[in-house]
């Protein structure tokens, strides 16, 4: 492409030591589990990086009578300083083995190490940090004297940042006082194993912590169980349902966060260099896997050429290839499945007339991979204006003016975060105030930090992840 | 030799020398409609600009692409000397050195060009003849750029007479920054008619400027004028060339070529003093306006000390190994 090319600079995988195959973490202690057994994969290869069980009902009864006990004779009546100083102890190995932590989570899960290294890893010890520094402040929280912990949580986490959705589910949930049993997603197990190596490492509690692998069934087998009094779930707005079905009636808590259709609204007083450069974080982040990505553009008339133009020329550049190599902007989507999604949505927006466009890039033989895409000419009916596509897509609409730029963004089932591009502060603060969204970004994309909330309107869920009102999820005697 | 105060070459007038190129023709017709334009020109996010070259700056670039970048960086080294101090034999030195940066390596490229003041650029010229390093004088009272039209003209005269091939000159910031671009613009053309053939780069001292809004305006206030590069500062104010400066700079140069057709180069200057910061800036050219700008034709360093870094990177490529100091020479 260029007389300046980039050597392949690629992170060694030495620093992983992956095992042929993987019990559950219950009690402290790894453990066969009694389910059947299933692969775990390289997206980017798809070779085949080691066994590991799916946990049975029974194996999740165990996890959640460890927990039950943890929580009663060790974590329950710890000093809350104590819990602080656990948490801190995880932050810091964390941040200690974090190359190992990157490197393992761009094999398992495909996305770029530049992302894992500065992202993923990062932000999860960031997580535990925050909270941990809150574990002997629970009474100032501003949640009421006193909250207490609900007991055991069960949490179901995606595919998508496996290491950092443990962070925030675990990192509150032990900081309030809490036990939980964890079950991560099916394709992309091994960082919360490793995680386990961390609670063992830092001489957590037997139980505290449990690490149940497997499929949908052994995540139904978490939230269904009986002695569970908490129930997280981040992942897809279907799988939301069912567990909002199966909880209903019960007294377990529950918080969802899922799926987006986020807008991304530029007008024509942008910084556009700086909005060029946001709406590719904002879509092609992590692949586009990534539940609040700003997968709907919605850009003024005025400008839609010019903007246009800038971002095929930058997208031009983006390197997609390699997860291990350094200087790769997109890796490899999870899995087969969602990459059949992915066509699927991508082949229905052509047929319904939209305009597709992608770069000239070529692709690796083997694994799964899609190239960053642009559909023009999206009209609000067109699907891929309103599904959630979880990929390498962005979906470009047109608005004239601020009213319609507002009435487009909240044209939407899903209310999980939006984007406002505007040189004009008064512009930024009367449009945020109108969006139905979780989280509102201005001049800026995908940004998170610990000490901030999370979370969605609509079907994007409910409850709230992040800073202190994060806590709120797993205290008693204090509302949401 | 005239006279450089010879009254005769003070008489142009610099408003009726030249418009800017289409579409631009008519927005230098008053200084509201030029305020208007430059106001006009997208803003400049700078929290999203320093994060775009921080997300550059993990850049991995090794083995061949870093042997390449140390080479095509050498060869865009402007070699600097711009102190009270310096005499005819320092220039020589630097002259010598520019043609053969690496006296134990006859592979190794020789550098764009030698840059001093106006007056010792006879000196430079006779040091390296015809050999295709170039003569850069500074010119226009640098650096501050504090005297009247008349004795900045007189100055530029002086240096191209001198053996100046390219003439760096100052803007007046004083002037930019009470809002007087119509003058500012006015100042670049008369330098450039100055300068006759000669290469005219033309330095904005961002580092005055300190916005990068202004970084956008004053770069198409250089570029309307006919500036040839346009550089980021003087070497002699900090913060000198930093990579969120580089990238507004360079986007104004994409979009000038994208809209009028003519490439104007860019010569960040000041503060880059390995090669690593080096090898960041090839980077930032060749993701943000692509290879047509990774030549010495179009992108030059303003530098003294980065060359013998680039060249002790060179030696380590080439042996395996780290030597020191005393194996390139001092300046």
């Amino acid at each position: 492409m260029s007389v300046f090319e980039y050597a392949p600079a690629p992170e060694s995988r030495s620093i992983v030591d992956i095992a042929p195959s993987y019990g559950l973490f219950i009690d402290g202690e790894f453990v066969d589990g009694t389910g059947e057994s299933f692969k775990t994969v390289n997206p980017a290869t798809e070779e085949v990086l080691t066994e590991v069980s799916a946990g049975s009902e029974a194996d999740v009864d165990r996890a959640v009578r460890a927990a039950r006990r943890a929580f009663d004779k060790t974590w329950g009546p710890l000093r809350p300083a104590d819990r602080g100083k656990y948490l801190f102890r995880i932050a810091r190995l964390l941040q200690e083995r974090a190359r190992e932590f990157a490197v393992l989570e761009s094999l398992d899960n495909g996305k770029p190490i530049r992302e894992s290294r500065d992202v993923d890893v990062p932000l999860a010890a960031a997580h535990f940090f925050y909270y941990a520094g809150w574990a002997d402040k629970l009474d100032h929280v501003g949640l009421g004297t006193k909250p207490r912990p609900l007991g055991v949580a069960g949490q179901v986490i995606p595919w998508n940042f496996p290491l950092l959705m443990l962070a925030w589910k675990v990192a509150p949930a032990l900081a309030a006082g809490n036990t939980v049993v964890l079950k991560p997603a099916e394709t992309t197990p091994l960082t919360a194993l490793l995680f386990a190596e961390i609670c063992r490492q830092a001489d957590l509690p037997a139980g505290v912590v449990n690490i149940v692998t497997g499929a949908g069934d052994t995540g139904r087998a978490v939230v269904e169980h009986g002695d569970v009094d908490k129930v997280a779930f981040t992942g897809s707005t279907d799988v939301g349902r069912q567990i909002a079905r199966a909880v209903a009636g019960t007294r377990k808590k529950l918080t969802l966060e899922l799926g987006g259709k986020a807008a991304n609204i530029v007008f024509d007083d942008a910084p556009i260099d700086q909005a060029v450069e946001g709406i590719v974080q904002g879509i092609f982040f992590n692949q586009g896997h990534v539940c609040c990505a700003g997968s709907r553009l919605l850009v003024q008339e005025s400008i839609h050429d010019e903007v246009i133009a800038g971002l095929q020329r930058r997208i031009g550049t983006l390197r997609v290839g390699d997860p291990l190599d350094k200087n790769t902007d997109i890796g490899a989507i999870n899995s087969a499945e969602q990459l059949a999604r992915i066509r699927e949505l991508s082949d229905i927006g052509e047929a319904e007339g939209a305009q597709r466009w992608q770069p000239a890039c070529d692709l690796p033989d083997r694994g799964f991979w899609y190239p960053p895409t642009v559909f023009t000419d999206v009209s609000p009916a067109h699907r891929i204006a309103r599904d959630e596509i979880f990929g390498p897509v962005l979906s470009v609409l047109t608005f004239r003016t601020p009213d319609e730029a507002v009435a487009k963004a909240n044209n939407s089932t899903y209310g999980l975060s939006a984007g406002i591009w505007s040189e004009k502060g008064s512009r930024i603060l009367r449009i945020a105030d109108q969006l139905r969204a979780g989280v509102v970004w201005a001049n800026t994309f995908n940004k998170f930090d610990p000490t901030s909330p999370f979370g969605g309107y609509k079907q994007s869920g409910y409850g709230r992840e992040g800073g202190r009102h994060g806590l709120a999820a797993y205290l008693e005697g204090a509302d949401q | 030799m005239t006279h450089v105060l010879d009254p005769d070459a003070l008489s142009d007038d610099a408003r009726a020398l030249s418009v800017p190129l289409p579409p631009y023709r008519d927005v230098t017709r008053s200084d509201s409609a030029f305020r208007a334009f430059l106001h006009g020109l997208p803003g400049v996010d700078q929290v999203g600009a320093e994060a775009r070259v921080a997300q550059l700056g993990t850049r991995s670039i090794k083995t061949t692409s870093k042997a390449w970048a140390i080479d095509t960086a050498i060869s865009m080294v402007d070699l600097t000397t711009l102190e009270g101090a310096d005499t005819p034999g320092k220039v020589r030195s630097l002259a010598a050195k520019a043609l053969r940066p690496d006296p134990t390596d006859p592979t190794c490229p020789r550098v764009a060009a030698v840059c001093v003041y106006g007056d010792l650029a006879g000196v430079a010229r006779e040091a390296l003849g015809n050999s295709g390093v170039h003569v850069a004088a500074v010119a226009t009272a640098f650096p501050s750029g504090r005297a009247s039209r008349a004795v900045k003209l007189a100055d530029v005269r002086d240096a191209v007479q001198n053996g100046a091939d390219e003439i760096d000159m100052v803007i007046d910031r004083g002037a930019f920054l009470a809002g007087r671009y119509l003058e500012v613009y006015e100042e670049i053309v008369a330098v450039k008619e100055a300068c006759g053939d000669a290469h005219l780069k033309v330095i904005l001292e961002t580092g005055e400027l300190v916005t990068l809004d202004n970084v956008r305006r004053a770069s198409w206030i250089a570029m309307l004028a006919g500036g040839d590069f346009i550089k980021t500062s003087t070497g002699k104010v900090s913060p000198a060339a930093t990579l969120p400066v580089a990238l507004v700079m360079l986007e104004a140069v994409r979009d000038f070529r994208a809209a009028t057709g003519r490439q104007v180069g860019f010569k960040p200057a000041g503060g880059i003093r390995t090669t690593k910061d080096a090898v960041k800036h090839l980077v930032l050219i060749n993701e943000t306006v692509g290879p047509d700008w990774l030549d010495p034709d179009w992108f030059r360093f303003g530098a003294s000390s980065l060359l013998n870094d680039l060249l002790l990177q060179r030696q380590k490529l080439r042996t395996g190994h780290y030597s020191g100091p005393d194996y390139v020479s001092v300046d």
